[in-house]
């Protein structure tokens, strides 16, 4: 694993760009443990200064120091990208790999969910349920929500690709062998159906982290918990661009380029290391 | 007929396909009443040969018990094999037969190191607990083809040549002490000069560990170099069927002829023979569609009677054979052009 | 002068992924040269260097793949061409299809999916040579394709309709538009049956017949040769280890590989064993020192292993590389 992260550094420009962004976003999420008051707090400094040495992202008109703020802001957005992420890829193979292997009734029972969770507006839906919830919808519930709809395009993906893996000979070998159906698809299929999931985590990502920032800036999320959205929604409200505080638009966005395309960048490198063709490749085949 | 002395028996089996609407109820019979059985106590390797699309992959898939007939019955030591639901069922019927599939390459999953699936199946057919325990397993299965578990440890499939991937897939299917081997193809995607390793195994298994193996090929060259009995399909018809001298030594059916005499020699002195022009036919689904005999669009000694009712089988010289050259009545009227029209 | 001339060619395959570098020694010191109006083979096992052989000698060099030393000449009467030197650009236009054709294992990659097999006609013979007179055309291509034996309806078909055996040829057809002074046939027919493959052979055998011109025929299966080829080249390991024409091949091999693989050869009517090779084939990124099949050889000796063995040519026609030979012969 080690002589594999020497190896990209080593080798890979994208990815020690990708290693340099992300770790400047890791370092400004790692900040917040160290913040010298919690981000809830208001007025602790002057309101509106520019960026300067004391402070580097300046403070806004609630009288807080936007570095300790994204600080909290980009933990959180990564927090909700994450989980998001993980859940709907967990859900994404499970139902790929199991519908495309299993076929039949349990193929057809699980397709028509995926079709259904397709065609479900989300966004609709979303802005449905923070009014239900008045603006108490939790960072958590959120990434588990996003998580719930980020699915089923991947699973199709997934399933697509075990359906044509399904026909080759190795997977025939696996069962005169012995194996469990289950167990068979996660050892003979998964390893190829990889580098989609990650390819598709990135956008995933991309998208839950947007579609918080869309309920932010509507102010449906809980604006007090600072994310790359709520920073908008309240640079908004205090109408910052107007009053010349561009500062507080800029510093949100300036974290989401720099976490964006480093997540570009790490998946593009990633995703071609361990394509199985280069990893032929690399093997030596 | 008894049972329990069969080691495999097939019962007039039918496997038939539904194709886009070409023929008469757009049916194929890929498989077309086919019957042969394997005897228990005297192991032999039985080649089924034919031209591609002969229907010889597909009866392979109804012996290992991955497509149902559509007719008929498939007994395996007694049991048959449509009786067979229960994944119980299915693992002890995969302990007793194995298969070996015709690309080396794609037998293995390139991403996969090829010891794994050895040390799977000896573990998943309960022949050791763990990787501890199955190495020694591994390690004998592995020395039965030439090979020891020292050269393919930590080695993926493109690490090693065709031929020998070819016999650790032998090494595997031998692992759980198989009765019965289905090698289909086995030898076609490995070069002429590893293939006489492969083959020599499946000879060695048979003498050495009673093996039976069904050797399903279109090298008519190995197939008599191995096998003790051979079956000649063609549009999924076994036309003729017999010990392999008989039926390669000395073919009676225009079909096996034809087959035989475009095995190209290794020896110089039979080009001209070889040259001869021949009349390679219709397309495939054409030939199945054929109500008579299959072969009658191309067979030189073809007879009105031909292309409307098929042959019966008939034992002729010690094989079964089915062309109506050799029927009761027709041998008369046929032997002169039998004698005069060598094929 | 031959129509084609081989000289000392090294081509090896030169990779770095992940800073790993590798370079295979496929083609290492090959020398032959064909001559007009014949069918040279080509035979050796898997992985040996037959294809990257064909690849230099047809100018369809691609990286990785790289000459390192070494002439492929031709004299195509008007035209001299050096493969090694020109540009693949110009050797396109020139040479490709008109003078040099090239037949494959898996005719698919030569045929569009998606067009009817007339098209795929149309398509080169415009790129090489233009189409004034579209009937002319249609008409001279069926001539052509009848004249092969092969019934005129295909024309209009895709090359998902046809079978294995009629793609492969067509392929033929295809390469033989233009009446080339060299066809390449690289295993033409490793995927087909006895029946088809004995069809498509025959093809190629009555076309050079008819036109007169070479062939270069690659395929391990020895028998094949023994029923088409002239002469016969076999490879080992990168290299020509013995060429002689095709009955001494059969009859007489010198060489410890030619002669085990005649002898191992299967046969209707003979049940004696076979011996099968020891060993594994060599791995050419790291080949065995002196003579490369000296793992493998049952008469090798101390020799063997430190000095790789120079070709003799015992007859003007017969060229043996092994040092027993070398040594019997001084
Ligand atoms: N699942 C299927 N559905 C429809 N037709 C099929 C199916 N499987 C096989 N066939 C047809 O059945 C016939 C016999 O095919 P099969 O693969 O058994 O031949 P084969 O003798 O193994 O040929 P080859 O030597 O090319 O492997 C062919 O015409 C084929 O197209
Ligand atoms: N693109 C490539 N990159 C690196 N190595 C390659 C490449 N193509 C082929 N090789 C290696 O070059 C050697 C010769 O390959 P080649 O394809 O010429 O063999 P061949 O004699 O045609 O074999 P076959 O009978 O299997 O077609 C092999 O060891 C092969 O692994
Ligand atoms: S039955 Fe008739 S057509 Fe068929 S092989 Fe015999 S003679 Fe030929
Ligand atoms: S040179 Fe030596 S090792 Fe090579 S073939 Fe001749 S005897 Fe065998
Ligand atoms: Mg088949
Ligand atoms: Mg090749």
């Amino acid at each position: 694993m080690l002589a594999v992260f020497r190896d990209l550094l080593r080798y890979d420009g994208r990815f020690r760009v990708a290693f340099l962004f992300l770790m400047l976003t890791l370092l400004l999420a790692g900040l917040s443990w160290f913040s010298p008051y919690p981000p809830t707090r208001t007025f602790i400094t002057p309101q509106d200064l520019p960026p300067s040495l004391e402070h580097p992202f300046g403070t806004n008109s609630r009288g807080q120091d936007l570095l300790w703020w994204m600080a909290f802001a980009v933990r959180n957005s990564l927090i909700l990208g994450v989980i998001t992420a993980v859940v709907s890829r967990l859900i994404a193979i499970f139902v790929g790999l199991v519908s495309g292997y299993r076929g039949g009734f349990i193929d057809r029972a699980l397709m028509s969910a995926n079709d259904s969770f397709v065609v479900l507006p989300v966004l609709p839906i979303l802005v449905l349920l923070s009014f239900l919830l008045q603006g108490q919808l939790s960072l958590v519930t959120l990434a588990l929500l996003l998580g719930l709809f980020g699915w089923p395009w991947d699973a199709r993906l997934i399933r697509a690709q075990v359906l044509s893996l399904k026909e080759r000979a190795f997977t025939r070998t696996a069962v005169y062998s012995g194996t469990p159906p289950l167990l068979l698809t996660l050892r003979e299929h998964l390893p190829f159906v990889l580098p989609v999931v990650f390819a598709t985590t990135i956008n995933n990502m991309l998208w839950s982290i947007g579609m918080e920032v869309t309920l932010s800036v509507l102010g449906l999320s809980d604006v007090t918990v600072p994310t790359i959205g709520t920073t908008i929604f309240w640079a908004n409200q205090h109408q910052a661009l107007v009053a010349g505080v561009w500062w507080w638009l800029a510093a949100p966005i300036l974290v989401a380029v720099v976490l964006f395309l480093g997540l570009y960048l790490l998946f593009s490198s990633v995703n071609e290391f361990i394509d199985p063709r280069t990893r032929l490749r690399r093997i030596g085949a | 007929m008894n049972g329990e002395k069969k080691l495999l028996q097939v019962d007039r089996v039918t496997v038939s396909f539904h194709v886009g609407g070409f023929i008469a109820g757009g049916r194929l019979l890929a498989v077309n009443n086919v019957s042969f059985s394997l005897d228990a106590e005297r192991p032999e390797i039985f080649a089924v040969a034919g031209e591609s699309g002969s229907g010889k992959t597909t009866l392979a898939r109804v012996l290992l018990h991955d497509l149902e007939p559509t007719q008929g019955r498939v007994v395996f030591e007694g049991r048959n094999l449509s009786t067979i639901k229960r994944r119980r069922d299915a693992m002890e019927f995969m302990r007793k037969v194995q298969p070996v599939f015709q690309n080396p390459f794609e037998t293995f999953s390139p991403l996969r190191r090829v010891e794994d699936y050895l040390f799977e199946t000896a573990i998943q057919f309960g022949r050791a607990r763990n990787r501890r325990a199955a190495a020694p397993i591994v390690d004998e299965a592995l020395h039965q083809v030439g090979l020891s578990l020292e050269e393919v440890r930590q080695r993926y499939p493109h690490e090693l040549s065709g031929g020998q991937i070819q016999r650790v897939a032998v090494a595997r299917a031998l692992i759980p002490q198989p009765h019965l081997i289905l090698a289909d193809e086995p030898v076609s995607m490995v070069d002429a000069s590893l293939r006489m390793s492969i083959v020599n195994l499946f000879k060695k298994l048979r003498d050495e560990q009673k093996v039976s193996v069904v050797y399903i090929t279109h090298d008519l060259a190995t197939a008599y170099y191995i096998s003790d009995r051979i079956a000649i399909m063609l549009r999924g018809v076994m036309v003729e069927s017999g010990p392999v001298e008989k039926v390669l030594g000395n073919p009676l059916h225009p079909y096996t002829k034809l087959l035989q005499e475009s095995v190209p020699k290794p020896v110089m002195t039979e080009r001209e023979q070889w040259a001869r022009p021949i009349n390679l036919g219709a397309m495939e689904v054409k030939e199945y569609g054929r109500v008579g005999c299959k072969f009658a669009g191309r067979c030189p000694h073809v007879m009105e009677i031909c292309k409307h009712a098929e042959p019966p089988a008939l034992e002729v010289e010690g094989r079964t054979v089915k062309c109506y050259l050799y029927g009761e009545d027709a041998a008369q009227s046929n032997q002169s052009s039998l004698s005069s029209g060598k094929l | 002068m031959p129509l084609l001339q081989v000289e000392n060619l090294r081509a090896y395959y030169r990779t770095q992924v992940y800073g790993i570098s590798r370079s295979v020694r496929a083609v290492d010191d090959v020398s032959l040269e064909l001559f007009e109006n014949e069918i040279y083979g080509i035979a050796g096992e898997s992985s040996c260097g037959k294809t990257t052989l064909i690849k230099v000698i047809s100018g369809t060099v691609k990286p990785p793949l790289r000459i390192e030393s070494g002439h492929v000449l031709y004299d195509f009467g008007a035209l001299q061409v050096d493969m090694t030197k020109s540009d693949p650009e110009e050797l396109r236009q020139t040479v490709r299809w008109k003078e040099i054709s090239y037949v494959m294992q898996g005719s698919m990659s030569v045929l569009n999916p998606v067009r009817k097999i007339i098209r795929t006609f149309e398509d080169i013979v415009r790129t090489h040579q233009g189409i004034p007179n579209k009937k002319l055309f249609l008409e001279q291509t069926c001539d052509h394709v009848m004249r092969l034996g092969l019934p005129p309806d295909v024309l209009n078909l895709y090359p998902h309709q046809l079978s294995g055996g009629m793609r492969q040829r067509v392929a033929i057809a295809l390469a033989t538009i233009f009446q080339p002074s060299l066809i390449i046939a690289d295993e033409p027919t490793t995927a087909l049956d006895v029946v088809v493959q004995r069809g498509v052979l025959q093809m190629l055998r009555e076309i050079q017949a008819e036109s007169g011109n070479t062939v270069l025929l690659v395929t391990h299966d020895l028998a094949i040769h023994a029923n088409v080829a002239d002469r016969v080249g076999i490879m080992y390991a990168g290299r020509i280890v013995e060429e002689a024409p095709t009955p001494i091949i059969f009859t007489a091999p010198r060489h410890p590989y030619t002669q085990h693989l005649i002898r191992s050869l299967p046969m209707i009517g003979d049940k004696s064993a076979k011996e099968s090779l020891s060993g594994a084939p060599p791995n050419l990124a790291n080949p065995p020192s002196g003579c490369r099949f000296h793992p493998r050889c049952p008469l090798a000796f101390e020799r063997c292993r430190t000095e790789a063995p120079a070709m003799v040519r015992l007859l003007p026609q017969h060229r043996v590389a092994c040092h027993l030979v070398t040594e019997a012969a001084e």
